[in-house]
């Protein structure tokens, strides 16, 4: 706590005026006492003596000249071994502790320690004493579930440090001291596993970003084939409600190819966080072995918890991701909403009295949107390692509109759009991500223009059925029949995607190389029917043996014979392939 | 001795301001004026400056008029004897009976820990075919009734606090207009449901801070009697009122209005309302159906778009029933493969067939030919909406499991359902 001292003054809402008699620093932690509770608050304004403060708890209660403490630091999130697994608050408050202390109320000025202090890890050394290091550098190891946590000096560290001594291995707890550092002016700096780094500074101990260029496989077709995500990209997922959003975000949380995930539910549902906080400690993370909730951490400030912490939850998220990402890791952070969090600067913005933008957003929405996507990237550390941090947010636009602001805002700052349409998932067409209104600037796992090949049948279908509903059947040529038909048996065996079943929900890049393969016979095929009933029936037939393959395991014998029959099924029909789907064709051997 | 402040320095709307000191944020003062006391809640402090909303709203109050400090935030009383009993949103009571002052408890408590919850696993029975079997409500599940102005979404509502089980129900009528009210009433007492019913009425007369109240205040009674074990279902109607009566007050206070004059912070008021909804692991459970009408059949209208975002799923109200598509129950997949081997086959089977008859209704207005096809689905789609969409119908899952295992064997061949030939062998009627 600083010498500072102050006294409130006003109380709006969320927002309490405090009278200061001393220094106090922009976004500086406060504690106001009152009714013998400390309630969090950070500084949001300035102004002469009064200072302006959002509360992270309920307000009522707050009485005119109850004392206010400043706390010096910024508000921050507190980093080392131990995050994997957790479940926080928006302000790093370990949730099921919290639950331990207060039962099934979140009462208010309860902040418990983020990282558990009683839990031992295994500390091997990587410096020794005279070793010269500066901020970011290892330290020493720890295991951390499937991972090997680096200890690293502080962040905050700038210059050049010798190290004085170091523990020797063996077993510690993160507020045990591991080493000491010493400074050019002989000044001692002892070191614990753990150190705070303010949240809304994005970690930049790194050599240089890289351009996003390897994809983050999430085995989902659409988005891998059609609207693919890079590691180190940041994507966006826009749509009303009940298009599956929160479904898609669930998907991709399991089966994303990274090493961490990170779930920021923010302002959303408690029910469906609680989905996920059930179901993830049984379910197995393929890549290790291990329970998929030792790659995840949740923080999770649903939509009645406070909402200062709201917005203060997406920026505690990506600092953990940060962090990880240091130790050469890849980390998806998964955000939903995005709109609660712009919602929650909204109110804020509202209460200081602020000129307001568009819909009352404030004018700063735009680049306090871009400033936080900003902080993905895939990034080449000092020792040469990559790490990345992909982000992917959900926007929940009000009445299903995407020329709203939070939208636009995002959409100007993200490498891939992820659009999710009414009509689609009233069509029960899942995922509803819209094929012909989403982009990616990525590299996805196929190139670029066989996919351009097989969108442009998606599109011109999409044409002839728009037309087909004026004219008709009757008044729709043949050819331009089959383009719908092949657009129609595109999205529904390759786009669409059965999130419950066991097999469809998780498609590998091997298996998705070989069904589009596959698809693209079909979609370059000159066909032979003798009318548009025939033709009909028969793409019936082929999607019904399609959607059958989807469920079959890959590469069983299962899988096999039923590729043989749908192959033979194919041939029987094909009078000549096109020249450009046979490129394609041999190109995926 | 709590000072009494007799100078009233503004009255703006239906918010007043005195100028005093050691006010807290939301405690409650008495104002009295000739026309009687009246309740009113601290809604902004500012140096000495204290503003708050008075329950019975401004007219005729005068700046001599005395304000006392009460030193607690808005309360309720909570006891057994809440059962039964009519009050007004500020928890004064609106029947005959005594007022109540004994175990006040806070209302807008906290919110439950995330980690704390448990994943919805049980049906509540309403007995109204179109809930029960095709879009089943969840113990712990919030759900918005959408529907336009005279839709008959009272009597839906009183239809379920007669029917549902569970063990009290709460319901919180916000700008009722009086007749509805009255309605409520009767055709709780006549189905002799009035005994686990606990009601906090706000009707359109009275003064719009009252409305305020209503739902926080039905709410923390609700919790409580959850936690001490009871089922408790509790019913609002309308909160699309409730929103404009935070419109109202937050105008009044010149707050930046964001969509269409709503308070920015509209979805996070809603959003605390509704996630009071919770099934507490050992112990009773809230459940919240809540009418949200739409203006103008809007449903990107502010209010029923951000109670969309918030609620898990939605009922559409038209034309005097549920319809079928639009609504949504988002937790029906947790308990409908529980119930009977045939829920979740006639629940897809009978709706499929329903969107295929009203296709051909479509086919039928524009004056094209009946198949014989067509002719099977329109009588299907006469008897479906009779004997299972009409609101009259009271028949437990089970019986309208029968019942359209019945209408569609009077109408299709086994084959024409849809359905798994193992049902068809399991369920489909015999000929007598």
């Amino acid at each position: 706590m600083t010498e500072t001292k102050g006294a409130v003054v006003g109380v709006n809402g969320n927002m309490v005026s405090v009278q200061v008699d001393g220094t106090v620093s922009m976004n500086e932690v406060a504690y106001i006492r009152s009714g013998g509770k400390r309630l969090k608050s950070e500084i949001i304004r300035i102004q002469g003596n009064v200072v302006e403060t959002q509360v992270f708890e309920i307000t009522k209660g707050i009485k005119i000249s109850d004392p206010v403490e400043f706390s010096g630091d910024m508000l921050a999130v507190e980093l080392g071994p131990g995050l994997l697994g957790k479940i926080y608050d928006g302000l790093q408050n370990p949730l099921p502790e919290v639950a331990e202390k207060t039962g099934y109320f979140l009462e208010a000025g309860v902040y418990l320690e983020p990282l558990p202090r009683t839990v031992k890890w295994a500390w091997t050394p990587s410096v020794k004493a005279g070793d010269s290091v500066e901020r970011a550098d290892t330290l020493g190891t720890v295991p951390e579930a499937a991972f090997t946590h680096k200890v690293m000096a502080p962040f905050w560290l700038h210059g050049n440090y010798k190290v004085k001594s170091v523990r020797p291995a063996g077993e510690y707890a993160v507020n045990d001291e591991i080493a000491v550092l010493e400074d050019e002016n002989g000044r001692q700096l002892p070191l614990s596993m753990k150190f705070s780094w303010p949240v809304k500074r994005a970690i930049d101990c790194y050599a240089e970003r890289l351009k996003p260029e390897e994809p983050m496989v999430t085995k989902n077709r659409i988005i891998d084939t059609f609207f693919p995500v890079s590691k180190g990209g940041t994507y966006c997922i826009p749509g009303p409600f009940g298009a599956g959003k929160t479904v898609l975000q669930q998907v991709t949380s399991r089966n994303a190819d990274v090493d961490i995930v990170i779930i920021a539910a923010c302002g959303e549902r408690a029910g469906e966080v609680v989905e996920t906080l059930k179901e993830f400690p049984e379910l197995v993370d393929p890549k290790t072995g291990r329970s998929l909730m030792e790659r995840t951490i949740i923080v999770c400030n649903t939509s009645s918890m406070p909402v200062a912490s709201r917005e203060a939850s997406v920026y505690t998220a990506v600092t953990m991701a940060e962090y990880y990402r240091q130790m050469g890791l890849d980390v998806l952070l998964l955000a939903d909403s995005t709109s609660r969090w712009a919602q929650a600067m909204r109110e804020m913005s509202g209460r200081l009295e602020e000129i307001p933008g568009e819909e009352a957003f404030p004018a700063y929405l735009e680049s306090v949107i871009a400033g936080f996507y900003e902080r993905a990237g895939i990034v080449r550390l000092k020792n040469g390692q990559r790490g990345s941090v992909t982000i992917g947010g959900t926007v929940s636009p009000a009445g299903g509109n995407f020329e709203e602001p939070v939208t636009q805002a995002t959409l100007k700052v993200v490498g891939a759009f992820h659009g999710l349409s009414r009509e689609r998932s009233d069509a029960r067409k899942y995922p509803a991500i819209h094929p012909l209104e989403s982009w990616s600037k990525y590299k996805g796992l196929l190139d670029s223009s066989s996919v351009e090949w097989a969108h442009n049948y998606l599109a011109r279908g999409a044409e002839v059925g728009q037309m087909m509903k004026v004219v008709g059947e009757e008044g729709t040529s043949i050819d331009d029949f089959m383009v719908y038909l092949k657009g129609e048996f595109l999205d529904a065996v390759y786009l669409q995607q059965n999130s419950f079943d066991n097999v469809d929900a998780a498609v590998s890049p091997e298996r998705q190389r070989f069904m589009f393969q596959r698809c693209v016979k079909v979609l370059g095929s000159s066909l032979d029917f003798k009318d548009k009933e025939a033709a009909r029936n028969w793409f019936s037939q082929l999607r019904q043996r399609f959607l059958d393959i989807n469920g079959i395991e890959w590469d069983s014998a299962a899988f096999k014979a039923a590729d043989k029959e749908v192959l033979a099924f194919i041939d029987d029909k094909v009078r000549d392939l096109d020249k450009k789907a046979a490129a394609i064709i041999e190109s995926l051997e | 001795m709590k000072k009494i402040y007799s100078r009233i320095e503004s009255i703006k709307g239906n918010v007043i301001s005195v100028k005093a000191e050691g006010v807290a944020y939301g405690e409650l003062a008495e104002v009295k004026t000739r026309f009687g006391a009246s309740l009113a809640e601290v809604n902004r402090l500012d140096g000495n400056n204290v503003a708050m909303q008075v329950f019975a709203g401004s007219r005729g109050i005068s700046t001599g008029d005395e304000v006392r400090f009460l030193g607690n935030p808005m309360r309720i009383s909570f006891s057994e004897a809440l059962k039964g009993r009519i009050f007004t949103g500020s928890g004064e009571p609106r029947d005959k009976g005594p007022a109540l002052k004994d175990n006040l408890i806070p209302i807008a408590g906290p919110s439950v820990n995330p980690t704390k919850r448990i994943i919805p696993k049980e049906m509540v029975r309403t007995g109204i075919p179109m809930i029960d079997l095709f879009n089943t409500l969840v113990k712990s599940q919030k759900l918005p009734i959408f529907s336009i102005s005279g839709e008959p979404y009272n009597e839906l509502l009183a239809r379920i606090a007669m029917q549902a089980e569970v063990d009290l129900i709460i319901l919180g009528g916000m700008g009722l207009k009086y007749d509805d009210y009255l309605f409520f009433k009767d055709t709780l007492e006549e189905g002799g449901a009035l005994q686990k019913t606990v009601m906090f009425v706000h009707t359109a007369a009275d003064p719009v801070v009252e409305c305020l109240m209503v739902p926080d205040i039905s709410l923390a009674v609700a919790e409580r009697f959850a936690l001490n074990g009871q089922n408790v279902l509790v019913l609002l109607t309308d909160m699309t009122n409730f929103a404009d009566a935070m419109k109202e007050i937050a105008i009044t206070q010149e707050q930046v209005p964001s969509n269409r004059g709503y308070p920015g912070d509209l979805y996070s008021q809603l959003a605390s309302r509704y996630e009071k909804a919770v099934d507490f692991s050992d112990s009773g459970s809230i459940t919240i159906l809540a009418v949200t009408t739409m203006p103008g059949d809007d449903v990107t209208h502010p209010v029923p778009d951000n109670t969309g975002y918030i609620t898990e799923g939605q009922f559409y109200l038209k034309g005097g029933r549920i319809e079928p598509f639009g609504s949504l129950s988002r937790l029906k997949q947790q308990v409908n493969g529980k119930t009977r081997a045939d829920h979740r086959a006639i629940m897809d089977g009978m709706i499929k067939l329903f969107a295929a008859y009203r296709d051909t209704l479509e086919k039928k207005s524009m004056g094209f030919q009946m198949s014989p096809w067509d002719l099977k689905l329109l009588k299907y789609g006469d008897l479906f909406e009779r004997e299972m969409m009409d609101l009259s119908v009271n028949i437990p899952l089970e019986g309208a499991l029968d019942k359209g295992w019945e209408i569609l064997a009077a109408c299709f061949e086994p084959q024409e359902t849809g359905l798994q030939t193992k049902l068809i062998e399991q369920f489909w009627p015999k000929k007598a």
